[in-house]
């Protein structure tokens, strides 16, 4: 089942990824900032929910009477603050799920990821208690079935020596003391904690992306405020507990699980939401488990530049004093716990270059599951091809978390795979076109905006580019390198781009390498 | 991708987004009871009597007591479970003996139970015994009474105001 799931999941996922960035094009493309927008939601939240509180009676009595005030009397602007409230809370709710279900068809549960996981779990636990507690306050007719049912749900737990459905047993019996308390854990308690949950969830990441694009935010609260208008956020009757609430407006994003309480009992809610939750906190550590080892550093090839460090996305790797005598100041340490052997900080290693002669190809630092030296090896064994396509033969280096690469593979057309394209460092691409081992080398990688290690892509693009350390020195002919972020996309889209660029090195000729001078060691403009 | 392609396809992802939101925040309405049915609640919180009554204490046992805590009565903490019944037009729908709460059981018995009922003419009746006594009820009390459909009809009990009353 869950081998069925890992493998039409992606492939489910890489097309519907496709239309949404033929649409917003992958920069904006809302799946690729499913937690930022997450984030966006909690603030348009927090600030709409500062507006309405200011006009908020904390009261059983005056409660109602004053949501009804702001959003029929200040409806331009009040009640537009209500809606935004609650179609924020209720988006925010989507978007974790669908960034839940992408995290966990793609894999990115796992290993050193286990923790961003783990600590996404308690979140929800935050974020559905404060929806329900902030219904409660409006004190209509789903205010008092969420009295109710919520009460009932809590007196099953060894918590209060009395029921606590006792408050809402009649009309006389509810109190403004457990009013202001529903308030204050609404306004105060959940979002305090929900801020440091957010805080402990991307503890372990790397320059987080807490906010989405800028358009993306835009086009989302201009949306949300369309919504607001056309179908405004609106009270059901009173609050009357002499009565059963019955055709309640019921927000499924919230109470989704409440009808179990009716339909089964409280003890089952606690069933499904504990069991639930506990199966998603264990399913890092559940079979398949598929770890790989950590990145290895060597002491006396590293010399403590701490380009490693500012390119692993997970603070994997930090610098220490010196511990081996050598004459420099620090060197890279890696934690094994945090890192994903993504690669990235072999290829960030001034000293992964595979033009080295002297002495052996051992970097600074290194990933033992495909070192930069077997990479060399690689690259030479696929290379040299007896025949194919004289003037157009391609070396593709590719991301392993996209497609198949073997299906890529012809007479003219050779592959090696990386664990990330930031993996390669940019000397590969240098070795490849200046010893004719191809005449073109074809970069293949996640989407921008959605590497499955986090930042190969921005990385990758940033050293071609010359804007990040290692550079493509200047002599490589730009013209022969191609860059495909693709991701998960079909093969025949990628052949197709492969072919359109063997037909531009057709047309280019055999590679005649430029002659030697100063600005051959430059970086490229 | 054209340009205007390009926004017309935000365009529906945007509008497919937010008719989701618009939907689902209010819809389809959910009823926890039929409409044209009515709810029977039973709830109250409290004591039983002493298991063990108090007893006074001889001079000699006072005399032994540290200064401070020198008391004439020695009241045993643990409380007698209740026991209720609920009975609507003479059938039994809820007989329920409630231990009182806390590690000693020295606390109060307390309930919370709901039953959807028809909606009509009905007699509702409860009892509740809390002493040592193994037959019969301290406190008994009938009403009858018509039901509304989706009315709350709310059994309480309060000794400190009789027993049971009808809300």
């Amino acid at each position: 089942m869950l081998k069925q799931i890992f493998q039409a999941g992606p492939w489910l996922l890489a097309r519907i990824e496709k239309l949404y960035s033929a649409a917003f094009t992958p920069a904006w493309n809302p799946l690729y900032h499913l937690g930022a927008l997450t984030i966006f939601f909690f603030w348009v939240v927090v600030v709409s929910g500062i507006y309405v509180f200011l006009f908020f009676e904390t009261s059983v009595t005056h409660a109602y009477e004053s949501v009804e005030w702001l959003t029929h009397t200040q409806w331009y602007l009040g009640g537009v603050m209500r809606s935004l409230h609650r179609y924020a809370s209720d988006a925010a709710v989507v978007t974790i799920g669908v960034h839940m279900l992408k995290e966990f068809v793609t894999g990115r549960y796992r290993g050193a990821r286990w923790f961003s996981w783990f600590t996404g779990i308690p979140l929800l636990w935050l974020v559905f208690p404060l929806g329900i507690t902030g219904y409660w306050l409006v004190w209509d007719q789903l205010a008092q079935y969420v009295a109710i049912a919520t009460s009932e749900l809590l007196d099953v737990l060894p918590i209060f020596s009395d029921p606590m459905a006792r408050n809402f047993l009649t009309n006389e019996s509810v109190s403004d003391r457990f009013f202001t308390l529903m308030a204050f854990l609404h306004l105060i308690g959940f979002p305090i904690f929900l801020l440091f949950a957010i805080w402990l969830h991307l503890l372990r990441i790397s320059r987080p992306t807490v906010n989405p694009p800028l358009g993306l935010m835009i086009g989302s609260l201009s949306a949300l405020t369309v919504l607001s208008l056309l179908w405004p956020a609106l009270s059901q009757a009173p609050a009357d507990f002499s009565q059963a609430a019955t055709g309640i407006g019921f927000d499924w994003f919230y109470l989704l699980a409440y009808p179990l309480l009716d339909y089964g009992s409280p003890a089952l809610v606690w069933l499904v939401l504990v069991g639930s939750s506990t199966l998603l906190c264990l399913l890092p550590w559940l079979p398949p488990r598929r770890r790989k080892p950590a990145a290895v550093v060597s002491l006396p090839d590293c010399n403590g530049c701490g380009r490693c460090v500012a390119d692993c996305p997970y603070n994997a790797v930090s610098l220490a004093p010196r511990s081996d005598g050598l004459a420099y100041a620090e060197q890279a340490v890696v934690d094994a716990e945090l890192c994903t052997a993504c690669g990235i900080c072999a290829g960030a290693c001034p000293t992964s270059t595979p033009l080295r002669r002297k002495s052996e190809l051992v970097p600074g630092i290194d990933l033992p599951g495909l070192p930069i030296r077997a990479l060399r090896d690689w690259t030479l064994a696929v290379a040299v091809q007896p025949g194919g396509d004289p003037g157009a033969r391609v070396l593709v280096y590719g991301c392993a978390n996209g497609v198949n690469l073997a299906a890529l593979r012809n007479g003219s057309v050779a592959v090696v795979e990386l664990q990330c394209i930031a993996q390669l460092p940019p000397a590969f691409i240098d070795f490849v076109i200046s010893r004719r081992h191809a005449d073109g080398v074809f970069l293949l990688g996640c989407r921008e905006n959605d590497c499955h290690f986090r930042l190969g892509v921005q990385w990758t693009t940033e050293r071609l580019t010359g804007k990040r350390d290692p550079y493509l020195r200047a002599r490589v002919p730009r013209e022969r390198v191609a860059t495909y972020w693709g991701g998960r996309v079909t093969e025949a889209e990628i052949e197709g781009e492969i072919d359109a660029f063997r037909a531009r090195l057709r047309a280019l000729g055999p590679y005649q390498p430029a002659p030697v001078t100063q600005a051959s060691y430059e970086v490229a403009p | 991708m054209k340009s205007w392609l390009r926004y017309a396809g935000q365009a529906v992802a945007y509008a497919a987004f937010i008719a989701l939101l618009g939907f689902f925040a209010t819809a389809p309405a959910y009823s926890p009871i039929a409409p044209d049915a009515a709810m029977l609640k039973l709830s109250f919180i409290h004591v039983g009597q002493r298991k063990v009554e108090c007893r006074k204490m001889s001079p000699d046992e006072i005399a032994r007591l540290p200064p401070n805590m020198r008391l004439t009565l020695d009241c045993p903490r643990e409380r007698l479970p209740v026991l209720v019944e609920l009975e609507l037009d003479g059938k039994l729908l809820l007989r329920r003996e409630i231990k009182a709460s806390g590690l000693s059981h020295d606390r109060a018995s307390s309930i919370y139970q709901k039953f959807v009922v028809p909606p009509g003419r009905h007699v509702v009746s409860a009892r509740l015994r809390d002493s040592a006594r193994t037959e019969g009820f301290d406190y008994t009390r009938s009403t009858e009474v018509e039901l509304k459909p989706r009315q709350n009809f709310v059994v309480d009990f309060r000794a400190e105001t009789g027993g049971f009353s009808f809300h």
